[in-house]
């Protein structure tokens, strides 16, 4: 039993590892090339939830819902690169922190008003709903597999398309130097709406997946943002490969942190203390470590090279 | 000519003051208590937004954090008020001693880094400490507890009396006014502001900017930390909910709105976004649709904030 337990919570460590790199990917790129704090990252997660809440009955097939939800965050994605982001590369963090604050409220009370105050479930089709058994009584729900396995594909596909394309070139030519790269004749404006409607996308192919477990909510963005913003500082900002180990560092720290905490305290606390302390210990493991990692490496532990 | 020109930001700072200070005598000819309280918010927040913009305005410092501080303060009166003890002169001191302690801790780290991760850092802390109350079952988790009296100055201040508990915010709104002013004209504002317009000129003059910084950090947590005890006594109520990122967010846009690095910005910052959000929420539920659009355009289109235009308008004249 406790093998089966500790099995499971290894794949809900694993599972929000991969879900905090789709988010965490599309931040540190937009923010290792453009220079760019995208507070509204969150934004775009929580609308491509509810893209494919509303496309998931219409088509009725829930990996083609996904697929034209992702399409139509790109396409958001684009549409907010070129109305707000745009305007604010040349200008500092404080302003481009507040306006896309501003963003975040404009899309939270955009679903407000287009899908209302409830929370909003995805029913997944009979083949994801199942189990997988594997001996010694473990199961696995064929949803969290497919969600891991997504994941990872997509972690894949973006190093690919990094290192080894000639649009990945450009990219890292225009994180390394902007300037320069444009003066060799990269349409840089181009490039940059791309990237972002890239990120855009894969933060809500996110939050796509994490929709039929949990719910589409006002606001689901607004937190799990913050935990990506904590994977890409201990990444170090810019990072594909520093994004992607410290996804899954904070995601297996979070999750085992909150079922094995107390008893893990409980060795050498009495047990009323270690019930109270835990709790509050376990929320804040993942800002701990962030804490200790910069205080010995300011910059994360895979800091790009220029800047 | 310096005298011909009609002292625009000084008529504007004279005049919120002076309603201010008058108002609960208007309130109560025309009935209005409604005004009191919502000034009394304005107020509150506006203290917390003065402190920011000691970090944030003149030091440079992008802490997204600030809302942390006041739900600290006001912690440091729900909690000892949740075992009987309700005496101010044992919560203020120590909502602004754990307010400091908090700035120094987290402020030792945070201001290793720089630029973006600096505001992470400071969002990152602030959602730790949410966290961190929002599991704590004993005080009420995720909703906060109720608080049954105001904090106690018996024989002094009766706090619990609607006027006395104003004034008492007043003159909180005043000294974080005139602290700010202080500290922004001595020699350790100036080391500050060198610091932010230029850091390693600041070192190579011999400065410990980061211990003037980590300073200044403490100074403003302490600040806002007094400003979130007077919010707790103000809501009887704390929560989690206090702390959140979107009251940074908006502390942020009162001193941005009101023109971060203007001692009396964040003040009409803080009065312009209260009443904006007050009459938008009651037309509408959709309103942060229309706040959020606002915010956008007030950050691409208007810079200097609301303290820059008044002193456009005195150099037109």
């Amino acid at each position: 039993m406790e093998w089966v337990l500790f099995v499971s919570q290894l794949l809900n460590g694993l599972q929000l590892g991969v879900l905090l790199f789709l988010l965490a990917a599309g931040l540190t790129l937009v923010f290792g090339i453009m220079d760019f704090v995208n507070l509204a990252h969150g934004s775009l997660y929580m609308m491509g939830a509810y893209f494919c809440v509303t496309l998931n009955p219409l088509l009725g097939s829930f990996p083609l819902a996904v697929l034209v939800a992702v399409v139509l965050t790109f396409i958001l994605g684009i549409a907010v690169e070129l109305v707000v982001s745009r305007h604010l590369y040349q200008r500092d963090h404080l302003d481009q922190v507040l306006a896309t604050f501003g963003l975040i409220l404009f899309f939270n009370g955009a679903v407000h008003l287009i899908w209302g105050p409830e929370g909003n479930p995805i029913a997944l089709p009979e083949y994801l709903n199942g189990r997988f058994i594997l001996p010694a009584g473990i199961e696995i729900p064929t949803f969290r597999v497919a969600i891991i396995a997504t994941g990872l594909a997509v972690a894949a596909g973006l190093i690919w398309l990094v290192t080894m394309t000639r649009m990945g070139m450009l990219i890292r030519a225009g994180a390394s130097n902007r300037r320069m790269a444009g003066a060799l004749g990269v349409d840089i404006k181009k490039l940059f709406t791309l990237v972002f409607a890239l990120g855009a996308a894969m933060a809500g192919l996110a939050g796509m997946m994490i929709t039929p477990i949990t719910e589409a909510n006002i606001g689901m963005g607004d937190d799990i943002l913050i935990v990506a913003f904590v994977v890409i500082i201990i990444g170090g900002i810019g990072s594909i490969r520093g994004a992607f180990i410290a996804a899954l560092i904070v995601g297996m720290i979070d999750v085992m942190g909150r079922s094995y905490l107390d008893g893990f305290m409980k060795l050498f606390l009495d047990n009323q203390s270690a019930e109270t302390a835990s709790p509050a210990l376990s929320a804040m493991a993942i800002y701990i470590l962030m804490a200790g990692i910069l205080y010995f490496r300011p910059r994360g532990l895979f800091p790009p090279r220029h800047r | 000519m310096q005298l011909s020109r009609p002292p625009v930001r000084l008529g504007v700072r004279l005049l919120v003051l002076l309603t201010f200070a008058i108002l609960p005598g208007l309130t109560a000819a025309f009935d209005q208590p409604f005004l009191l309280d919502l000034a009394l918010r304005m107020m509150i927040l506006a203290t917390a937004a003065v402190s920011l913009n000691l970090i944030l305005g003149y030091g440079g410092m992008i802490s997204f954090g600030h809302a942390a501080y006041i739900g600290i303060g006001a912690y440091a009166v729900g909690i000892p008020a949740y075992y009987g003890e309700y005496s101010g002169y044992v919560q203020l001191p120590l909502a602004i001693g754990a307010g400091a302690l908090f700035a120094l801790i987290t402020g030792f780290i945070c201001l290793r880094t720089k630029g973006v991760y600096f505001i992470m850092i400071t969002l990152a802390f602030a959602q730790m400490a949410y966290f961190a109350f929002v599991s704590i079952e004993e005080y009420g988790g995720d909703d906060g507890l109720v608080i049954n009296l105001r904090s106690k100055f018996t024989g002094v201040i009766d706090m619990e009396s609607t006027h006395e508990f104003y004034y008492v915010v007043l003159v909180f709104l005043v000294g974080a006014l005139y602290l700010v002013s202080r500290i922004v004209n001595a020699r350790f504002g100036m080391v500050i502001q060198g610091a932010k317009d230029n850091e390693p000129r600041m070192q190579s003059l011999g400065f410990d900017t980061f211990r003037y910084r980590l300073a200044c950090y403490v100074i403003a947590g302490a600040m806002a930390a007094a400003a979130g005890w007077l919010m707790g006594n103000y809501n009887y109520f704390f929560s989690p909910e206090m702390m959140s990122w979107t009251h940074s967010g908006e502390l942020i846009f009162m001193v941005v709105l009101g023109g971060a690095g203007s001692l009396f910005g964040p003040v009409l910052g803080a009065i312009v976004l209260i009443i904006l959000e007050e009459v938008l929420s009651g037309a509408t539920v959709y309103w942060p649709l229309i706040l959020g659009a606002i915010l956008i355009s007030v950050v691409l289109f208007a810079r200097g904030g609301l303290e820059g235009a008044l002193a456009m308008l005195e150099r037109r004249k």
